[in-house]
């Protein structure tokens, strides 16, 4: 009945999916974009800014792919460079300042592989939000709509909830990439995805998401709806509890602690 | 195995015929070809010199070798060495990977971690191992660095870490990329406690680990000629179809880039920690 793993890295590439922007300007009302990472450039493969949900200010950040040939091109395919991320880190700084709710919208197939990219440290970049992240003071809720590519992904995703569409994947590496260096045969890519467990069903079970999203009627008006509810839901629980940091060091705490071997214990 | 001298040609100098031994003193003992000056330099003399070629290229190290030359003598007990990988998402192959790999390295696991003394100074230490599958990091790795750093902000030390790491090990799946989130977080609250953090990258450190805790460090040194990037090489000429430019992600490029705080050849590092670690008071 279901898709099998390779056909929902598909239908999570396809480009007629609505993309970042498209989730920002139908669940959130009013939203103004904010630019550039004060440091080096502005990354359009991160859009980011303040919005309202159901009256109250958010921070939203978005990976965003683009639709036509030429936002696309525009947007990078949605691979970040370091630019994006430190905007991002700046964009949440703020949020913790004024303590308003983080929502993050994922859709990579990894961070640029580039020469600048390298040059401006797109590794640096994304620890330190991997770092910075772990300690925001105020809820964080990510959502993977598409592609959920490795460290570009994980870099908008040190939260205290991580939900995905229905045919969105979560991987730490593209199945492609994870069978031309297994097997030196990137045509092995439909064995690769049934492997690397990455679809949502298989995240819920590790436990690396709390909800998976259905895709019924989606980029419609009932569909937007009924996530801007469950954020909506979601967030006012999040921002009751007191215990947010600890919590959220918890949860990444726990992944793999129970996977190793423990021979002499 | 007397028979099989009575086989052997005798020895000139035995007969007395020669005066001078036309013997080289260390014909017949391996040679390492250098990758840097191309010339093959006796694997003793290598030895000597903490397998650094005299033209100055620094060839990979054992952890435990590592561990040796830089720890004062005795010093070093180990942590957390029960731990293993085990097999999250049952990839296929991974158990015998992962036993080739454990009877090629003669280690558990990709990292070392433990106590020590350097130059008479205490920390928390914990050395990456490249013949481990190329150092990468699944969910074994990153719960030894974690409880590392656990330990280490409980009982207020600071941690000096040698990475090197092809990246996040994709035979345990997502559970590798949340090491990356989980090592993070636990040098995070390391940080916040105000202890000082000093990791050494050597050759290579890419992907999922310089993307986490080897990025975060309070001061970062790299081996000479270290391969310090995020993307493999050969994927960025792939995505980008240009050539790279010369020394790219080489750690003298790094440093010009404002990535690094130094470059520390192998025989200095000792004197090099042992004074910062005096600096930072110990914690």
């Amino acid at each position: 009945m279901s898709a099998t793993p390779y056909e929902r890295v598909k239908l999570a590439r396809d480009n007629n999916r609505p993309t970042g922007l498209d989730y920002i300007r139908n669940i959130f009302q009013g939203f103004i974009e904010l630019h550039g990472d004060r440091r080096y450039a502005d990354d359009p493969a991160i859009v980011g800014g303040i919005a309202w949900l159901n009256g109250n200010p958010v921070t939203v950040i978005a990976i965003e792919k683009g639709h036509t040939a030429k936002e696309r091109a525009y947007r990078n395919f949605g691979a970040p460079h370091p630019e994006g991320y430190r905007k991002a880190l700046r964009l949440m700084k703020q949020a913790e300042k004024f303590g308003r709710p983080i929502v993050c919208f994922i859709d990579t197939s990894g961070a640029y592989c580039g020469i600048g990219a390298e040059e401006r440290g797109q590794g640096e970049a994304i620890a330190e939000n991997l770092l910075e992240m772990s300690t925001l003071c105020v809820p964080i809720l990510s959502i993977l709509i598409g592609e959920g590519g490795s460290g570009g992904a994980l870099a908008l995703a040190v939260a205290d909830q991580v939900w995905m569409l229905q045919n969105s994947v979560y991987s730490v590496i593209s199945p492609e990439g994870c069978a031309s260096i297994l097997w030196k045969d990137s045509s092995k890519a439909e064995s690769a995805a049934e492997s690397l467990k990455l679809t949502a069903e298989d995240a819920k079970s590790l436990g690396v998401i709390e909800r998976i999203l259905t895709e019924k009627d989606i980029g419609k008006k009932d569909f937007y709806d009924r996530i801007r509810t469950l954020l909506h839901e979601e967030i006012n629980h999040l921002s009751n509890d007191m215990d947010l940091i600890n919590k959220r060091y918890a949860r990444f705490r726990r992944f793999g602690a129970d996977a190793v071997i423990q021979e002499y214990v | 195995m007397a028979f099989i001298n009575f086989l052997k040609p005798k020895n000139q100098l035995e007969e007395g015929g020669r005066t001078a031994a036309p013997v080289q003193q260390d014909a017949g003992e391996p040679e390492k070809n250098c990758p840097n000056c191309h010339k093959d330099i006796p694997i003793s003399r290598l030895w000597a010199n903490d397998l650094v070629c005299p033209c100055g290229h620094h060839f990979r190290m054992k952890a435990r070798q590592r561990i040796k030359i830089l720890t004062d003598k005795d010093s070093f007990h180990e942590l957390f060495a029960e731990i293993q990988p085990g097999n999250p998402i049952n990839f296929p192959g991974y158990r015998d990977k992962a036993e080739t790999a454990r009877m090629a390295s003669g280690e558990e696991e990709a990292v070392l971690c433990g106590t020590a003394s350097i130059g008479s100074q205490n920390c928390c230490l914990f050395v990456m191992e490249s013949s481990f599958m190329m150092g990468s990091m699944g969910s074994a790795v990153g719960e030894k660095i974690t409880l590392l750093f656990e330990y280490a902000t409980r009982r207020r030390m600071p941690v000096i870490g040698f990475t090197v790491s092809g990246g996040a090990r994709m035979q345990e799946g997502l559970l590798s990329l949340m090491q990356m989130a989980k090592t993070s977080a636990a040098v995070k609250r390391h940080n916040d406690a105000g202890l000082f953090y000093l990791a050494v990258l050597t050759d290579p450190t890419t992907g999922g680990v310089t993307a986490s805790f080897a990025m975060e460090a309070d001061i970062i040194f790299a081996e000479p000629g270290a391969t310090v990037g995020f993307a493999g090489a050969r994927v960025i000429e792939q995505t980008t179809r240009k050539s790279l430019p010369a020394r790219f992600q080489k750690s003298e490029f790094v440093l010009e880039h404002g990535f690094v705080d130094g470059i520390v050849p192998r025989s200095e590092q000792k004197s090099r920690l042992a004074e910062l670690l005096k600096m930072h008071n110990g914690r």
